[in-house]
């Protein structure tokens, strides 16, 4: 069911603020790419317009048969890929604490050994035959999600001499307006890699790297198959249109 | 202690990487078999409403080099300044338009492409029409949030100078900064994320 199916009224108010104390800042200098791709001049701010209110929706029509399954997507026929087996799964809410349904989320990943299905990573580790690295699903009518792939490994990258991603996935996640878009990624509990990473270090509040973390979620294991992870996901909330409409006199 | 407001923090941005594509654009990188066609490449097709034009750019950075590894997302009314969109309350937008692309740039050339139709004028909430615009989102490796700012169209003159967004920018120099040059059917605007040319990007 999308949100286009529902009985609910669609939403329509302005977003709260995006709170950028919580976000990581432009220049992250750790992060040596934001130093020329940072913006320097302040953002310009303004009410939120009907530019903004409004987003793009995916119908089911945009899915196919194992686009939650990254075991067996790219794999060939009776294969699958390497790697420990795991279930990732969570609820979209918005600010206000309420379910966020019928909205895509995208999400890629390097294989078990590390390695990006992607020219650009020439990391010695071996590709995965089995393995692409992406998929894609829609949140269900109470905001769940939940998809089935193989746990990425940790990889070096060009920043420090030594520098170390610890294990990820990312995650891209419209709303219903355009000023939710978001990208993101998850990281797994307990990595030590994790406060390592300068990515993560650009975060100015220890809360905020809790909030990317998911547990370890045994109540959605499956027994002799594959361990559970739980990752939910905040997108920003909306006013409540009430008051503006008899303001605006629509 | 009072009694707690009961919000919930927004989930903190990360940069998109430079392995972006994989997720959002598959078949651009050669992941084949996942997705048979990559979302967002298609906007218009032969029974849309509205004129045919081409939008391009670059987004260069502090150095003067353009990004090779970005990719930009664009949403737009369509040409009667509906949107496609659950949230649009007016009417019934264009059913052969999608409102919103995604293209990547060039590995080489660092150019991205939308193939889509002039949008119409939307209201803004005080009942003033904006000028004709794209709201753009850009993200790469080295951007930690995604940026957003707005193309507008260089043969709109009268309605870029009565656009209440515009009107917000108190350099008034920067306002360039997000107009497309109209050339034929197609605009271009370049997107600087630093120096004395830097794109104005918007906190919406």
């Amino acid at each position: 069911m999308t949100a286009a199916d529902s009985n609910q009224a669609p939403e329509t108010g302005p977003f709260f603020p995006r709170d950028r104390n919580w976000h990581p800042a432009a220049l992250t200098p750790r992060y040596k790419t934001t130093v020329l791709r940072s913006p320097q001049r302040a953002l310009i701010s303004f009410s939120n317009t009907l530019s903004e209110m409004t987003g793009p929706v995916f119908g089911q029509n945009v899915l196919h048969e194992l686009d939650n399954d990254l075991i067996l997507n790219f794999a060939r026929p009776g294969e699958s890929a390497q790697g420990p087996r795991i279930i990732v799964h969570g609820r979209v809410l918005d600010e206000r604490g309420r379910p966020v349904p019928g909205i895509l989320i995208e999400f890629w990943q390097a294989n078990a050994a590390g390695r990006y299905r992607h020219k650009k990573d020439g990391y010695l580790a071996p590709l995965d035959p089995n393995f692409g690295g992406c998929g894609r699903t829609i949140s269900d009518a109470e905001g769940a999600y939940s998809f089935r792939t193989i746990k990425p490994g940790a990889y070096p990258w060009p920043n420090g001499v030594n520098d170390w991603r610890p294990a990820h996935i990312h995650f891209s996640i419209f709303g219903s307006g355009f000023a939710q878009r978001l990208i993101t990624q998850m990281y797994f509990e307990g990595d030590p890699l994790i406060k390592l990473d300068p990515m993560i270090g650009g975060l100015p509040d220890p809360s905020a790297v809790e909030q990317l973390i998911a547990p370890l979620d045994m109540a959605r294991t499956v027994p002799m198959d594959a361990t559970a992870y739980k990752f939910d996901i905040v997108l920003r909330g909306r006013r409540s249109t009430l008051f503006e409409n008899r303001l605006e006199g629509n | 202690m009072p009694q707690p407001l009961d919000l919930l923090k927004e989930t903190p941005s990360q940069t998109a990487g430079p392995y972006v594509h994989i997720g959002l654009m598959p078949n651009f990188v050669g992941v084949h078999g996942a997705h048979a066609e990559d979302l967002g490449g298609r906007m218009i097709n032969d029974k849309t409403k509205g004129e045919r034009i081409t939008i391009e750019g670059r987004v260069i950075d502090g150095g003067g080099e353009p990004l090779r590894d970005c990719v930009v997302e664009i949403w737009q009314a369509d040409a009667a300044g509906l949107y496609p969109s659950p949230s649009e309350s007016r009417g019934t937008a264009d059913p052969n338009f999608t409102g919103w692309g995604r293209a990547a740039a060039d590995p080489q050339s660092g150019e991205f492409r939308f193939e889509t139709i002039k949008p119409g004028r939307v209201p803004f909430p005080d009942g003033r029409m904006q000028a004709p615009h794209l709201s753009l989102w850009i993200i790469a490796r080295g951007i930690n949030v995604g940026l957003n700012t707005r193309l507008y169209f260089g043969d709109e003159a009268e309605a870029n100078a009565a656009d209440p967004i515009l009107a917000r920018i108190e350099q008034r120099s920067r306002v360039q900064t997000l107009i497309a040059r109209r050339s034929g059917n197609r605009f271009a605007l370049d997107i600087h994320l630093q120096g004395p040319d830097e794109t104005v990007f918007f906190d919406i």
